[in-house]
């Protein structure tokens, strides 16, 4: 399954809830608390590949962001090679959802950016070594505006690995970013992942893309959240999407997430196309599902053949 | 901006250029069907600049007002960009000073005129102070919101490669509020340009704003006020272009028309 078995981070009976998550400035009392995190214990292993799925707004934004230390937990901890995390780390490098590229520094500072106290010349021959594993050769000198989203998102795997952390927390990279772009993302994350052997925390609410790029996908709960299951996909890579493997751990994905039977017909997630129903496969008991998500069946469903390819 | 046809760009002379004929021509018109003796025509006005111009005192009050705003100026940015970033950043700081800073702002920088003169006479420092007064508080608002519109993700991203305090502030914090900071400035420089001719027209004996209020104590010459209203639009018109010049620039033109 996993390179190795050494646990690398391990999560301890971790609860969290919120009084207001924006800074109190704006006005000093919040709502009642919001319960975000129940009891979530969870052991990483050194170089897996983890993905943590489960409902929008369930937490699991919130669990990395506790793991990478940019916010306290209520109860528990969590500890990295043994240590407390006391908060965030150089060794670990976090990957934001919306982008934290610096609009105001070129593709080359940006990626530069963990790399300031390194020589000039080390720090200029690793910034160009990650902007060609990128592949980003000859926008070096562009600023993020003259770039499209998935480049920005590039630029952002390039300093986090530049910084060469051991851990990356992915928090939905490419959630922003068009059908195809993400696929191929995923596609070029995987071979970084298999290259740079680094222990990635990956957070998603999206079923295939976990699947397709995780050792085990770690099922959230509905809020306040906790460890539903935890699902292996001990599929070799590059990964078919229609393996019976690769079906199974869906399926068993969806089932635990609440909709049984919808594993190969309908991702419960809102604006994303679900993949369509397969040739070899009959359509799936539509009506239940369709219930059970309550809305109808999307009509328009991406071909199946496109997440082949990634 | 690139896409601008040759027509476009012919329009975009052509049309104000035809306002303007349209405008001075009706001026002149009003003038000649009314028959004023003091209020001038176009005509009027050119001649009076003209005067000015020879008689040397134009040159000399527009560099006037121009030291004066510049030194108020300046010395705003250099008390309101510090000032505006520290309280922007420093919660706490924030919440003891903003209420002063913003019972200060609504009052017109015109109402701190006795003062400027009480406490610095007739003299140049009168007309600085004031300048300061008026470009102080944009200055300040700007850099302070700038701070705390910083996006959480860059000011996360700072604290995860763990940089040092001051490359925080210069490479994230300080480019990050750049643009807004920018902004202030502009508005702060269209304030400070109003608030100069005032302050001249009270407080001292050169410049723009005394060169109108001059003319007109000191004979009727409503030719030459006129004629020191348009050098005034023309400059302040001037700055703000050069101003807005510094939105082009790579390092902050993501903050701009997005």
């Amino acid at each position: 399954m996993a390179p190795n078995h050494q646990p690398k981070i391990d999560i301890r009976g971790l609860s969290t809830s919120f009084r207001d998550s924006r800074r109190s400035r704006r006005n000093g009392r919040g709502a009642d608390d919001v319960h975000v995190l129940r009891d979530v214990n969870l052991t990483v292993r050194e170089g897996e590949f983890l993905c943590i799925v489960g409902p929008s707004g369930c937490g699991k934004s919130t669990l990395l962001n506790i793991i990478a230390g940019f916010i306290k937990a209520t109860r528990g901890e969590v500890f990295i090679d043994g240590r407390p995390v006391t908060g965030p780390d150089p060794r670990r490098i976090f990957i934001f959802q919306e982008n934290g590229i610096f609009p105001w520094l070129t593709v080359e500072e940006n990626i530069g950016f963990g790399l300031l106290d390194a020589k000039p010349a080390e720090r200029r021959e690793t910034v160009a070594h990650y902007v060609r594993v990128v592949g980003l050769n000859g926008f070096e000198r562009a600023y993020p505006h003259a770039l499209s989203g998935g480049m920005k998102q590039r630029v952002e795997i390039a300093r986090a690995l530049a910084a060469n952390p051991d851990v990356l927390y992915m928090d939905e990279p490419f959630g922003a970013l068009d059908f195809l772009t993400r696929l191929r993302m995923r596609a070029e994350l995987v071979e970084i992942w298999q290259r740079e052997k680094k222990t990635v925390l990956f957070v998603t609410h999206d079923v295939d893309e976990s699947v397709q790029l995780a050792d085990r996908v770690v099922v959230m709960s509905q809020r306040p959240a906790a460890v539903a299951d935890i699902v292996g996909v001990d599929v070799p890579r590059p990964r078919d999407m229609d393996a019976p493997e690769m079906l199974r751990a869906r399926e068993r994905i969806f089932e635990v997430m609440g909709f049984a039977h919808a594993g190969a017909g309908h991702a419960p997630e809102e604006g994303r196309p679900a993949a369509a129903p397969e040739a070899g496969q009959p359509a799936v008991s539509q009506a239940p599902a369709a219930a059970a998500v309550s809305r109808p069946p999307v009509a328009a469903a991406a071909p199946r053949s496109a997440a082949k390819g990634a | 901006m690139g896409g601008e046809t040759l027509r476009e760009r012919v329009e975009t002379f052509l049309l104000p250029a035809a306002v303007a004929v349209v405008v001075l021509c009706g001026w002149h018109a009003a003038v000649a069907v009314s028959g004023s003796a003091i209020f001038p025509t176009p005509y009027a006005v050119l001649l009076g600049m003209y005067e000015l111009l020879m008689q040397g005192v134009l040159v000399k009050y527009i560099v006037a007002s121009l030291f004066r705003v510049a030194a108020g100026f300046l010395l705003a940015l250099l008390v309101g960009v510090p000032l505006g970033l520290l309280l922007g950043w420093f919660d706490r700081a924030f919440r003891a000073f903003n209420p002063a800073i913003q019972m200060f702002r609504p009052i017109s920088p015109i109402a701190w005129i006795p003062v400027a003169i009480l406490w610095f006479g007739v003299s140049d420092l009168a007309p600085v102070f004031l300048i300061f007064m008026a470009s102080l508080f944009p200055i300040t608002t700007a850099a302070m919101s700038a701070v705390q519109n910083i996006r959480l993700v860059h000011l996360r991203a700072a604290r995860n490669f763990r940089v040092g305090r001051l490359t925080v502030f210069s490479k994230v914090v300080f480019p990050a509020c750049l643009p807004q900071i920018i902004t202030g400035v502009r508005l702060a420089l269209g304030v400070a340009w109003l608030v100069v001719v005032a302050a001249e027209m009270i407080a001292v004996n050169s410049g723009l704003g005394y060169l109108i209020i001059d003319a007109r104590n000191a004979g009727m010459r409503y030719d030459l006020v006129v004629a020191g209203m348009i050098i005034i639009g023309l400059i302040g018109l001037a700055l703000d272009l050069l101003v807005r010049r510094l939105e082009q620039l790579e390092e902050v033109r993501w903050g701009f028309n997005r």
